[in-house]
């Protein structure tokens, strides 16, 4: 292969003046995890909601649900980037469009809501499974004791559909995590948007996309390590949720 | 509120948006599609063929790309690919294969790991009396997949993986990156060259909407014609 | 204490799961309810703390219709215990806490009110010693007596049970059935439904046979297992007596 490689590149210094190319990755890598996490923390809160209401016997309750699901479902996450960030402030009245748009951390913000509100409809698909999988005298079990069905999920439904889940929503949180990428072409400089950027300025492409893909990896890794800890820690003893 | 946008923009550009760009869009994700399920399903054999080393290598490989953001993978073979061409071809110097073939071999490989799991969640669905039955009738373990197993398997997950092609779809968009004239690509150099964000934005969100809803629906319809058959 | 007078109940505009059904239970009474599978007998009881919606006639509850809009049905659920078949214990939550929950979050009981309560009747069921262990670390036979105490932590006015001993195996039957006989003869008013016989000769003050979603016969225990009136309901006993 015809490539000059370099690998203490990492260790030269940035243009910029901010450190070595190696921190420019770090910052990178610290970008994605915020907005990751950020991200995920809105996913769950509207998917726990819209799963809820996709599982009550209200007919206008699924369809909300079902519509909400559907509308974040169907269009590639970067075309919802884009609406959430150039079309928005256009279609607001005038002196709201002209103060999102100066807004500091534009992209971060519109990544973190964007992001999250499209994985929210894959959250509330998972719950709402979760749910429905449980069997149904739970549930009337519950009201018979009197409990509301507000009660009855804080209580009872929730807490057993949420340890059900608990593999895919892993799995969901890595996507989350992944898709913060896209938030590169609205100008969210994460990681992947480093690598870039130190690809551009030293032309050390295969350095610079390795050192983005173990860092990637190893966020795989402490998730799944993590995630599995979290599991063992809230199994019930003797009740067997993977089936 | 829509007094100052110009929507007769989208009229002007229809050919261009459809015949070349949503013409790109489609021709990969069918190829993409079709290439993936195909190598999915070769990475999905070896991982469920009893030789250890192989079936860790698939393993591998499948884990190594779900954990990459898409992204990511879209820039890698956009500059490996030219090496590849390279090394394969043997030519002095990194072979200029141009943007659809770089983004066909990206799909394709990076769809293929998450097919293998769907191919393989299928094939170990099938009870385990049928690849025995077949073994009793002397067929080879080749033979026992092609015309007992596989048949049966892809039955079952045909609605799963119509919905990762949807996902596929969706996610060439993603082209973007490298300026490419996918669908997307193509409204946004009009959205530019116009200065119609909005209008053409907004237009590319209702055809990938319509075309995402259709093919959902038409896939669930699929699956309750199938699960009566069974 | 229950009257059940000319309940209609549909499933889908062709399916009538309960026709015309009219019957009572007094003050410490026991009502044994039976029948062929699918002949009603869960869905009434189940109708009878609106666990299931009917569409024609009226259910009154210690004076209370529950059938009317305006009831407040967790308040009345509360008053009314409920056993299921297959137990429904709340599998994240300890026995302790599965005994705690309601008396907490219906009847506003202090945390320490009600642990006092559940270790009495946990107590009384036999089973104090496993009060901190999850559901599924006991059998089957010591669920359901944790269920039974579960319903009766809310000094329920009166109890229904729903085939509460067919999802057990033999041998744990007895256990469970012995609690319920305790029970009959402190004088509790019970609705069960249940193939056990001996239950009924021993307590039940009348028996119910349904069949079709009809209340074929409703009669004094000593009548119905003396002579039962209808064919359909001889059929029945000698088949399950015939063993």
């Amino acid at each position: 292969m015809s490539y000059n490689w370099n690998w203490s590149i990492f260790f030269e210094p940035a243009p910029g003046g901010t450190g070595t190319y190696f921190d420019m990755l770090l910052r990178g890598l610290w970008l994605t995890i915020q907005t990751g996490v950020c991200a995920w923390i809105i996913a769950l809160a509207f998917g726990s909601v819209i799963g809820v209401l996709r599982t009550l016997p209200s007919k206008t309750a699924y369809w909300i649900g079902f519509a909400y699901v559907e509308f974040f479902r169907n269009m590639p996450l970067l075309v919802q980037l884009f609406l959430w960030f150039f079309v928005l402030p256009e279609l607001l009245p005038r002196s709201w469009g002209l103060w999102l748009k100066q807004i500091p951390d534009a992209p971060f913000y519109t990544a973190a809501i964007g992001i999250g509100l499209f994985m929210s409809a894959r959250v509330a698909v998972q719950l709402a499974a979760g749910i429905a999988s449980l069997p149904r005298g739970q549930k009337q079990a519950a009201t018979a004791l009197g409990l509301t069905t507000f009660q009855a999920y804080r209580y009872i439904l929730l807490p057993i559909a949420f340890r059900i889940i608990m593999p895919p929503l892993t799995s969901e949180f890595l996507n989350t995590i992944k898709n913060t990428a896209v938030a590169i072409t609205i100008g969210l400089i994460e990681l992947t948007g480093q690598a870039r950027s130190m690809q551009e300025f030293s032309f050390q492409v295969f350095e610079a996309f390795t050192a983005a893909t173990v860092m990637y990896l190893l966020i795989n890794i402490v998730v799944v390590v993590g995630m599995r800890f979290l599991e063992r820690s809230l199994a019930i003893p003797g009740y067997i949720t993977g089936k | 509120m829509f007094v100052n946008f110009d929507f007769d923009v989208i009229r002007r550009s229809l050919g261009y948006l459809f015949l070349d760009g949503m013409t790109f869009t489609l021709t990969l994700t069918a190829l993409s599609a079709l290439g993936g399920i195909v190598f999915g399903t070769l990475i999905a054999l070896m991982r469920l063929s009893g030789f250890k080393l192989l079936g860790r290598i698939a393993g591998l490989y499948v884990d190594f790309m779900r954990s990459l953001p898409l992204v990511l993978v879209i820039f890698w073979f956009y500059f490996l690919v030219p090496y590849i061409g390279q090394w394969v071809t043997g030519a002095s110097r990194p072979v200029n294969v141009g943007a659809f073939t770089s983004a066909l071999v990206t799909f394709i490989m990076f769809e293929a790991a998450y097919f293998s799991e769907i191919m393989r969640a299928g094939i170990q669905s099938i009870s385990k009396g049928q690849p025995a039955a077949a073994n009793a009738l002397g067929l080879t373990y080749a033979q026992t997949m092609r015309y007992v197993v596989l048949p049966q398997a892809f039955r079952n997950m045909l609605p799963v993986l119509l919905t990762q092609t949807i996902v596929l779809f969706q996610d060439t968009s993603l082209v973007y990156v490298l300026s490419m004239p996918d669908f997307l690509g193509a409204a946004s150099k009009v959205a530019q060259r116009d200065g119609r964000l909005v209008e053409m934005y907004l237009f590319a969100a209702v055809v990938y909407f319509t075309i995402s809803c259709a093919a959902s629906f038409a896939v669930r319809r699929l699956q309750a014609r199938i699960s009566i058959v069974r | 204490m229950i009257e059940i007078s000319h309940v209609d109940k549909w499933y889908g505009p062709t399916f009538q799961a309960l026709k015309d059904c009219t019957t009572s239970v007094a003050k410490g009474e026991v009502v044994v309810v039976c029948g062929p599978s699918g002949s009603g007998k869960s869905t009434l009881i189940k109708c009878v703390n609106a666990l299931e919606p009917f569409q024609g006639g009226d259910i009154i509850l210690d004076g209370i219709k529950v059938n009317d809009p305006r009831t407040d049905l967790p308040k009345l659920r509360a008053r009314v215990g409920m056993v299921f078949q297959h137990f429904e214990l709340f599998p994240h939550l300890k026995i302790i806490e599965n005994l705690c929950l309601a008396q907490e979050k219906v009847l506003g009981r202090s945390h320490d009110e009600a642990v006092a309560k559940a270790e009495k009747l946990l107590d009384r069921v036999g089973l104090k010693e496993h009060a901190r262990k999850y559901p599924a670390e006991l059998s089957g036979g010591q669920q359901q007596r944790v269920a039974i105490a579960r319903a009766l932590a809310m000094d329920p006015i009166a109890m229904l049970f729903d085939e509460p001993t067919s999802a057990l195996d033999p041998e744990m039957i007895s256990e469970v059935l012995d609690v319920m006989v305790d029970l009959a003869r402190e004088g509790m008013t019970m609705m069960v439904v249940t193939h056990e016989m001996g239950f009924a000769r021993k307590v039940a003050h009348r028996v119910i046979f349904m069949d079709r979603g009809e209340i074929v016969e409703d009669a004094l225990k000593e009548d119905f297992f003396g002579s039962p009136r209808s064919d359909r309901a001889q059929k029945f006993l000698s088949k399950i007596l015939a063993h």
